[in-house]
């Protein structure tokens, strides 16, 4: 009996191998290079620079507000949504998903390239409001992504504790923050994770709608661009950290299953 | 009242967002328009040119081969690293979770960058083998296709393995003929998955590629500075393509999972 125990225990072996070289040790590289300088030595120049630069200071800030307002935004719109449609008539979870989640698999340079188009129509010239389009800009790639968590928590509340809160005589504003609110949180807190840290680090959507403003993932890119291995390594260790303490706090709840579901789904 | 048309106009609105900016490059791919808003005449000229130019047929066949490549070998490793984990001690099942866990979360940059730090820099891997690139989206999709196949194995009833032992099936043919097929579901949504997250990539493969390749996000975002007009409205019409594929894909599985509700609705009665 041990003996096929050990059999199947060994088809993961190719795969535990794998996530070590490339997944454990390119994060161990990382922390080296962040640490060192140039000619190799033991250096906090990285670190130190980093907190001393007003320039990377401002970029941490400027990359912590577009993170934070987007994702506000993507909640603010896809509360509601995934609310009406978890309470709508069509219970078809087919039509749902086909109407919001089909954007989700169209490639999500050519979604920006065609907001960019209809943005230059509206605006004239896209450069007068780069932040007014970062954040348009992220809320529109992202929020299929905070829609389909939380609808997916709506759809599965129990509707009975709504009914016995009015039961008991709360009106359904109270039934609706006092019992649908906090039981739908596990959806909101993946729905926040899975835009707060593509907003922080998607530079690529700043740069399609003439945003020349630095967040944290331009700065990656251009010590890339530059060679600067060190420098780069620095920014991803403090990207590290705060996706480690963002984890911490957001607990366990908010894991992937969400994410998993709207593949699943195709 | 309110509530009876509030609701769909507000719904209305948000599907306007989604839909509006695609749909209007749709239209405009038809025309010989440079830029939406100009009123121009019908033409197919876009189409011409996107599947008669060299880079970008190049392009998109290369996306589609990274893609599926990736993604076999994502699949692959995922399910036998799920199994391998699903069936080993406890300490190693968590260890393995958590490494799991870390291209989930992590920034995609932030994962492009460190790989690229490890093969390129320190190791010296040409970016032109296609090493790189090729580990950087297995490293993406295979987390995934893990984590779809773990709830299938949960979900199995173990003493099925046994009895096929019992009845005399060799380790290997027990895997093949019953835990496979069981978690064949998992295996499968993993792999569609993967391909999703290859195919949307732009981060990874930047960090990754060979100079002369191009994914159709890193062509994308590079034609979008400044690139020649004709080359940028024949990228109106690969979306174009893109949307009637995916919105072809959808309707095929929706229809055919329905089939198969009904049919074990009609079992059941």
């Amino acid at each position: 009996m041990k003996r096929f125990a050990i059999s199947r225990k060994t088809l993961g072996i190719p795969y535990l191998l794998w996530l070590i070289v490339f997944v454990a040790a390119p994060l161990l590289v990382i922390v080296f290079y962040a640490f060192t300088n140039g000619q190799g030595l033991f250096s906090l120049r990285n670190l130190s620079g980093f907190f001393t630069d007003p320039n990377t200071l401002g970029t941490l800030g400027y990359s912590i507000v577009i993170a934070v307002i987007s994702t506000l935004v993507c909640l603010l719109i896809a509360y509601p949504t995934a609310y009406f449609l978890a309470h709508s008539k069509i219970k078809s979870k087919a039509v749902i998903i086909f109407i919001f989640v089909v954007p989700m698999w169209i490639n999500f340079s050519l979604r920006i390239s065609a907001l960019k188009e209809v943005l230059t129509l509206i605006e004239g010239n896209l450069a007068m409001y780069p932040f007014l389009n970062a954040i348009i800009g992220m809320t529109y790639d992202f929020l299929p992504f905070m829609i389909l968590p939380i609808y997916n928590t709506l759809i599965n509340l129990d509707q009975s504790y709504v009914e016995a809160a009015r039961d008991l005589g709360a009106n359904s504003a109270m039934a609706f923050f006092k019992v649908t609110l906090p039981l739908s949180l596990p959806g909101i807190i993946s729905g926040v994770s899975m835009v707060f840290l593509p907003a922080m680090t998607n530079y690529v959507v700043l740069d399609m709608l003439y945003n020349s403003t630095y967040i944290m993932g331009s700065l990656i890119g251009s010590y890339f661009s530059a060679y600067n291995w060190h420098g780069g390594s620095m920014i991803s260790l403090i990207l590290l950290a705060i996706i480690f303490v963002f984890t911490l706090a957001t607990g366990k709840q908010g894991d992937t299953n969400d994410q998993m579901k709207g593949g699943a789904i195709l | 009242m309110i509530k009876k048309i509030g609701r769909p106009i507000f719904l209305g609105l948000v599907l306007a967002f989604m839909y509006v900016p695609v749909l209007m490059l749709i239209v405009y791919s038809f025309t010989d328009a440079t830029h939406i808003g100009a009123i121009r005449g019908f033409s197919l000229h876009n189409y011409v040119t996107l599947f008669t130019t060299r880079d970008l047929v190049d392009m998109i066949v290369g996306t589609i081969l990274l893609a599926i490549g990736s993604s076999v070998l994502a699949t692959v490793l995922g399910t036998l690293g799920a199994i391998g984990a699903f069936y080993s001690g406890r300490k190693r099942r968590a260890f393995t979770e958590s490494l799991n866990q870390i291209p989930v979360i992590n920034a995609d940059v932030v994962t492009g960058f460190s790989i690229c730090i490890l093969l390129v820099v320190v190791l010296g891997i040409a970016k032109d083998s296609y090493v790189p690139l090729v580990v950087g989206h297995v490293t993406l999709g295979a987390p995934f296709v893990y984590l779809s196949v773990i709830p299938r194995l949960k979900q199995m009833d173990p003493s099925l393995y046994e009895a096929a032992l019992d009845l005399g099936a060799t380790p290997r043919t027990a895997l093949r003929k019953i835990i496979i097929p069981q978690i064949l579901p998992g295996i499968i949504s993993g792999f569609m998955l993967s391909v999703t997250l290859s195919l949307d990539d732009y981060f990874i493969a930047t960090y990754t590629k060979p100079a002369t390749f191009d994914t159709i996000s890193t062509y994308v975002v590079n034609a979008t500075k400044g690139a020649q007009t004709h080359i940028k409205t024949a990228l109106w019409a690969l979306t174009t393509v893109i949307f009637l594929l995916v919105v072809l894909i959808v309707i095929v599985m929706n229809v055919s999972a329905g089939r198969k509700e009904e049919r074990s609705n009609e079992k059941v009665l």
